[in-house]
């Protein structure tokens, strides 16, 4: 399977992580989530809210890059301040690219290292992903499936929260809080859905086996026996994706 | 009638060792970038940078002026990691608050509404508490649960860039986006705003062009003119970032004089040369601001 062929199967198959949300704030950090959350407005929640990326809510996806004569539709102003009204009233699902992940579901953007005051690399900082994890849902996509991003212990920082109850304060039920739905990447999709919230084999992309996948994981995964392949985009779907995608930047997403 | 008008020079002798510093705008984008090339002329030092950041924070770390960095990331967002704050981190050489991006909003609006922390649920779970010792959790009187206690970020001084100000301090951004500005300026003692056109006041008469001013001028301590002195951070509408300019910027971390060669090109040379050898003021307001 091609990288181009991959990429698109990828975006439709991450389009469904916000199919059943309902009226939330869908943000898609990156161009393969930045698409996924168009294309699921676009077809399986037109309830859906979207950003221009910049400052305000839209009425429809803005395709990415130079807009020729495309003119956005706001729809609400969404500065950087007011990110954060929504973001802690839980209405919101991010699709985000973490640099490391662990099996807790706990992931990692601000720096690699066994040394905190002196990173080994050091990378963005925590943004914003303490508060987005423990307000509202979040996704993963991440392109490059080796166990250097699925880590075998915890993550190095943990910038977003997890399944894990040791780390919660005195009456907090982590149940309650950590929201972790779907893992998109080059090999596989994954959720937290095993016993205790082990990480499970959703599906597979073509001509990639469980095996395969558990193989660049850090950490055992759930196999059922019967695992699915992610499906073959549709006409419609490829159309939109292209729509959204008129420069193609999505041809480098996986690395090529 | 209070006539804030100074010169960045008149700013940085208001700064002193030590001091705890605000840099408004957020990564490469309305950073007071003039004010902060004033900084890096100047003998400052052990300063606490608190910001955003972009390359305001990565000038100041290369130049050896930073104490303490309190953010939540360090990006010029299009070279995603910040390549002299990078180095800074990488080598031990600065002190760290890290933090959430809205933790660090709470930290600001607790300074600038007099309290000494706000409670939240924010950074709990995470490796936040652990890497910052000074955040404590605190007990509700309404319910069962702990929570982060995030404290004030009280600021010595505020530097913004501002579209347009008046000399009495009144100053109005009409990009698409406040950033946390007004946060940053109530959080401190004192707030100098360099601004891209000095204007009359009778100029936020018209219309809603008042709608645009984010805070009271009580709150501003001083106005400096310096015409795309956000450079080469965008100032939206008016000019977008210099892509150009930044990647010649990032590329020059890769050499082991790299800054020091920036340093001449850029900083020694005077705010009126800078202009000169970035292309221009007429070049700067032909900066497309960026599409996403």
């Amino acid at each position: 399977m091609t990288d181009a062929t991959l990429i698109d199967r990828i975006i439709c198959a991450a389009a469904e992580a916000w199919k059943d949300d309902g009226e939330v704030l869908a943000t898609g950090i990156g161009v393969v989530p930045r698409l996924a959350a168009s294309l699921c407005m676009a077809t399986l929640n037109p309830d859906l809210m979207m950003t221009d990326s910049e400052a305000f809510i839209v009425r429809e996806p803005v395709p990415i890059g130079p807009r020729g004569d495309y003119r956005v539709k706001r729809e609400s102003a969404m500065g950087f301040a007011r990110i954060f009204d929504n973001v802690w009233s839980g209405k919101r699902h991010a699709m985000v690219g973490p640099t490391q992940v662990d099996r807790w579901g706990q992931a990692n953007i601000s720096m690699i290292g066994a040394d905190y005051a002196r990173p080994k690399v050091m990378m963005l900082g925590v943004r914003g992903f303490p508060g987005n994890s423990i307000s509202h849902a979040n996704s993963f996509f991440v392109p490059h499936h080796n166990p250097r991003v699925f880590v075998a212990g915890e993550v190095d920082m943990v910038a977003s929260v997890g399944y894990k109850p040791d780390r919660f304060p005195r009456g907090w039920n982590y149940e309650d809080v950590v929201d972790i739905r779907r893992v998109y990447t080059n090999l596989a999709v994954l959720d937290f859905s095993g016993p205790g919230h082990q990480v499970r084999l959703v599906a597979v992309h073509p001509g990639v086996t469980p095996q395969a996948v558990q193989e660049a994981t850090g950490f055992p995964l759930q196999i059922p026996d019967a695992v699915p392949t992610t499906p073959q985009p549709t006409a419609a779907q490829l159309a939109l994706i292209a729509r959204f995608d008129p420069h193609n930047l999505r041809a480098h997403a996986l690395g090529a | 009638m209070a006539d804030k008008r100074m010169g960045a020079a008149d700013v940085v002798a208001q700064l002193h060792d030590g001091m705890t510093i605000g840099i408004g705008g957020w990564g490469p984008r309305r950073k007071p970038m003039a004010l902060v090339r004033e900084i890096l002329r100047s003998p400052l030092k052990d300063l606490t940078i608190v910001a955003y950041g972009g390359a305001d924070v990565g000038m100041l770390c290369a130049a050896g002026k930073v104490r303490k960095v309190v953010f939540a990331f360090v990006s010029l967002d299009f070279i995603p990691l910040e390549p002299y704050f990078r180095l800074a981190r990488q080598h031990g050489a600065v002190e760290t608050m890290e933090v959430d991006e809205g933790l660090f909003l709470l930290g600001l609006k607790a300074a600038g509404w007099g309290l000494p922390f706000i409670p939240t649920r924010v950074g709990l779970g995470t490796d936040v508490p652990k890497v910052n010792p000074s955040l404590k959790l605190v007990d509700s009187p309404y319910d069962d649960k702990q929570w982060l206690a995030m404290p004030a970020l009280p600021l010595d001084v505020a530097l913004v860039h501002v579209d347009r100000a008046d000399a009495r301090g009144v100053c109005q951004v009409k990009g698409p986006d406040l950033y946390m500005d007004d946060l940053f300026v109530r959080a401190a003692k004192a707030t100098y705003a360099s601004c891209d056109e000095l204007v009359d006041g009778s100029v936020f008469e018209a219309g809603d062009e008042a709608r645009y001013v984010p805070w009271e001028r009580s709150e501003t301590t001083g106005v400096v003119h310096l015409p795309c002195g956000a450079h080469p951070s965008s100032c939206a509408p008016l000019y977008g970032f210099d892509v150009a300019h930044f990647k010649e910027y990032a590329a020059s971390a890769k050499d082991a004089d790299g800054w020091q060669r920036y340093v001449e090109r850029y900083v020694a040379c005077g705010e009126a040369e800078y202009l000169a050898r970035v292309g221009g003021e007429a070049a700067i307001r032909q900066l497309a601001p960026p599409v996403f």
